[in-house]
């Protein structure tokens, strides 16, 4: 999984049916050291996680589905499952 | 899921039958500064999008359950429209 920072949400009328009660959070995977790790991206948020949080994004359909909408087969493929207290690196 | 512009699209006569009456799209992907991210890939749309407008797409295996049972060969399909760039809330890193 990835570490992440959430940095807000995008709103979407027109979209995929499965998408309709889920939040889509606009995040920037980070390195545990909190530097910037690569691109931001979109993961529906399942832990009512807020902007400004460091969060956990698993990045595989399946999982990332059901997840956000409590079933799979949907076309997610990334999704909020947690969000983080501290880091503890050794 | 990927932010994207979408800058054009793609006509294809002989083609997999199951993407026959699908509308092919190029997109340039772009990170939460709207910033282009990657090179331009082509994407299958599932949620009537058009050149110039601002959506996001899925990527790999669950690209083609928008199509469920037509066995869409798909690893990029836009499941949604924007509604306009100020509808990308973010905070500055």
């Amino acid at each position: 999984m990835l570490l992440a920072r959430v940095l807000g949400n995008v709103v979407a009328t027109q979209k995929n049916q499965r998408y309709d009660d889920a939040r889509i959070m606009l995040v920037q995977p980070i390195n545990p050291d909190g530097s910037i790790r690569g691109a931001s991206l979109l993961a529906l948020d399942s832990v009512d996680s807020g902007e400004g949080d460091i969060v956990i994004v698993v990045q595989e359909g399946w999982s990332a589905s059901t997840a956000s909408t409590g079933e799979p087969g949907a076309a997610i493929d990334s999704a909020i499952i947690g969000v983080v207290d501290f880091i503890e690196e050794v | 899921m990927q932010l994207a512009r979408v800058i054009g699209n793609v006509v294809s006569t002989v083609k997999n039958s199951a993407l026959v009456s699908r509308k092919l799209l190029i997109i340039q992907s772009i990170d939460g500064g709207l910033r282009d991210v990657g090179k331009p890939l082509v994407a299958v749309d599932s949620v009537g999008a058009g050149v110039g407008e601002l959506v996001f797409w899925c990527r790999g295996k669950e690209a083609s359950f928008p199509f469920e049972g037509s066995d869409v060969p798909t690893d990029c399909t836009i499941v949604g429209i924007v509604d306009s760039e100020a509808h990308v809330r973010s905070i500055a890193l």
